[in-house]
């Protein structure tokens, strides 16, 4: 294996050119895959947290009394998936509000009633689409008592199609990318194959086994893979590095979450693909030529 | 021709025929060779004495007839099992060769790596069958910087590393001077000396029958023509 290790590195030493070249070029393919996955990462994890965490607040009308609750409870759980469900009262809302608002709270005692509404907070369990949460909402709304469900129905609906859009252009993008990277790869080991074809013939005539004339070609294949996949990660890296500060805290005001860079899984996930994709480069192109 | 029972033939060839296309390069050839034997095939160019040799080491597949190497019938040899077939001959080319951006050493070194051997053995063998053909102080140099004596030297050393029991050389004097082709062949007769079984395709009689002691086969229009033994 040493010896084939070290033939990869001195044939990549000998078409430097070649193989720089296509190391930059599966490098910006797994950029931008890499990119793409950073932003489904996090988008992932709000709408993981979401989900995990889901509160929706249904609001009582005027004809609620609270010796309707534990019926209105029993129907609330019988429609889906609740974990949590905590009553509040509309002087409970207004004594919190209050607290909440203690600086401006002056103008609440001129109230001369509770305009706020008796409401339920429910907990809700985790859903795996929007739509099944949406379906679910509209079910407690028509319950006769309910006046509004509030879910977060316009931002996480908005949020969620052009999270879904990104998705679907993302993976357009990826495998586009991947193929580039693919044929890149298959024509550099072709090169390199017919530049030692003189070589590949010797070997043969002296006796030398199929397994090692191709063993070389593979492992420089899945050095470039590697060395591609290494640089494309960093230097996402460093652009996270040299942009997230800024960038996060002024998204964090916005969207209540902070930008990580991708998972230690989701590496470990993209070095292995791109050093498979070396390989594969190098397999498709060997099995063509010897065919 | 040869007796064909006879127990110590190491290449047997029965009826044999290559065609090229249309033309017939080799007809109807039947030859024995017995282990530890010197040949010498001669005849003109395009006689078929390089095509003699490559269907040997299956560079080339015969049309008719089979050919026995050691035992082993060259027509059912599967592909995994030639690179086998191919250790057990030492080739020497006119053209040489040579890997042109690997050093001498690695070019001698390629056989025994090809066969799985140890890089300490590699180490040792390497520079002992060197310093045989006295190339050992040309050990890092490339063979485009070497003379076409030198390049030869390093062609035989490559041949021999492996300890085949066969050599095969498709001319291997023909592109170089009285000198260097006479080093050649001392070096390739110690080798016959040893046990190893030798045959030479050239057209370069007068230089052999000064040297050689052996079985002089010759071949014309792909036909033996006359087989004489070389005192």
């Amino acid at each position: 294996m040493t010896h084939f290790v070290k033939k990869a590195f001195a044939d990549i030493r000998s078409n430097r050119f070649l193989n720089l070249i296509t190391i930059i070029t599966i490098s910006l393919s797994i950029l931008v895959v890499s990119v793409f996955l950073l932003f489904f990462e996090n988008a992932s994890r709000v709408i993981e947290s979401w989900n995990q965490g889901g509160r929706a607040m249904i609001y009582l009308n005027k004809e609620f009394t609270l010796d309707m609750l534990p019926k209105l409870k029993a129907r609330i759980n019988a429609l889906g998936d609740i974990e949590e469900m905590v009553y509040i009262s509309k002087s409970q809302a207004l004594n919190k509000l209050k607290k909440d608002m203690s600086s401006q709270s002056a103008f609440l005692k001129t109230l001369k009633e509770n305009p706020l509404p008796d409401a339920m907070e429910i907990k809700m369990k985790s859903y795996n689409s929007f739509e099944e949460v949406q379906k679910f909402a509209q079910s407690i709304k028509a319950i006769e008592i309910v006046e509004d469900v509030e879910y977060g129905q316009g931002w996480l609906g908005r949020f969620l199609k052009i999270f879904n859009l990104f998705k679907i252009t993302g993976y357009a993008m990826c495998s586009l990318f991947f193929l580039i990277a693919l044929f890149i790869t298959a024509n550099t080991v072709r090169l390199a194959f017919y530049s030692r074809k003189l070589e590949v013939e010797i070997m043969r005539l002296v006796g030398a086994t199929e397994t090692f004339i191709k063993a070389p070609f593979y492992v420089e294949g899945l050095l470039q893979g590697l060395f591609g996949g290494l640089l494309g990660l960093a230097i996402l890296l460093i652009t996270y590095l040299t942009i997230s500060s800024g960038f996060t805290q002024s998204l964090a005001s916005y969207l209540y979450f902070d930008i990580r860079f991708l998972s230690v899984k989701m590496i470990v996930l993209i070095i292995f693909g791109s050093t498979f994709l070396g390989w594969f480069g190098c397999y498709l192109s060997l099995k063509q030529i010897l065919k | 021709m040869n007796d064909k029972n006879n127990k110590n033939s190491i290449i047997r060839l029965f009826n044999v025929s290559k065609r090229f296309g249309g033309k017939l390069a080799l007809k109807d050839i039947t030859l024995d060779i017995e282990q530890g034997e010197f040949i010498f095939i001669s005849g003109p160019s395009g006689a078929g004495k390089s095509t003699l040799l490559k269907i040997l080491y299956l560079a080339e597949k015969v049309s008719e007839g089979q050919i026995l190497i050691d035992g082993m019938n060259l027509a059912r040899i599967s592909s995994s099992k030639l690179p086998v077939l191919r250790r057990r001959f030492g080739m020497v080319f006119q053209d040489f060769k040579l890997i042109p951006n690997r050093t001498v050493y690695e070019n001698v070194a390629l056989v025994l790596e090809a066969a799985g051997e140890k890089p300490s053995y590699i180490r040792k063998k390497v520079m002992q069958v060197l310093r045989t053909t006295g190339m050992e102080k040309k050990i890092k140099a490339l063979p485009p910087t070497l003379s076409g004596g030198e390049q030869q030297r390093v062609a035989v050393a490559r041949a021999v590393v492996g300890e085949p029991s066969i050599i095969l050389a498709d001319e291997p004097t023909g592109s170089l001077d009285s000198q260097s082709a006479q080093a050649i062949l001392d070096f390739l007769m110690e080798y016959h000396k040893k046990g190893t079984t030798v045959l030479i395709a050239s057209h370069n009689l007068h230089l052999l029958e000064s040297t050689v002691r052996g079985r002089n086969i010759e071949i014309n229009d792909g036909i033996i023509k006359r087989t004489a033994t070389m005192l």
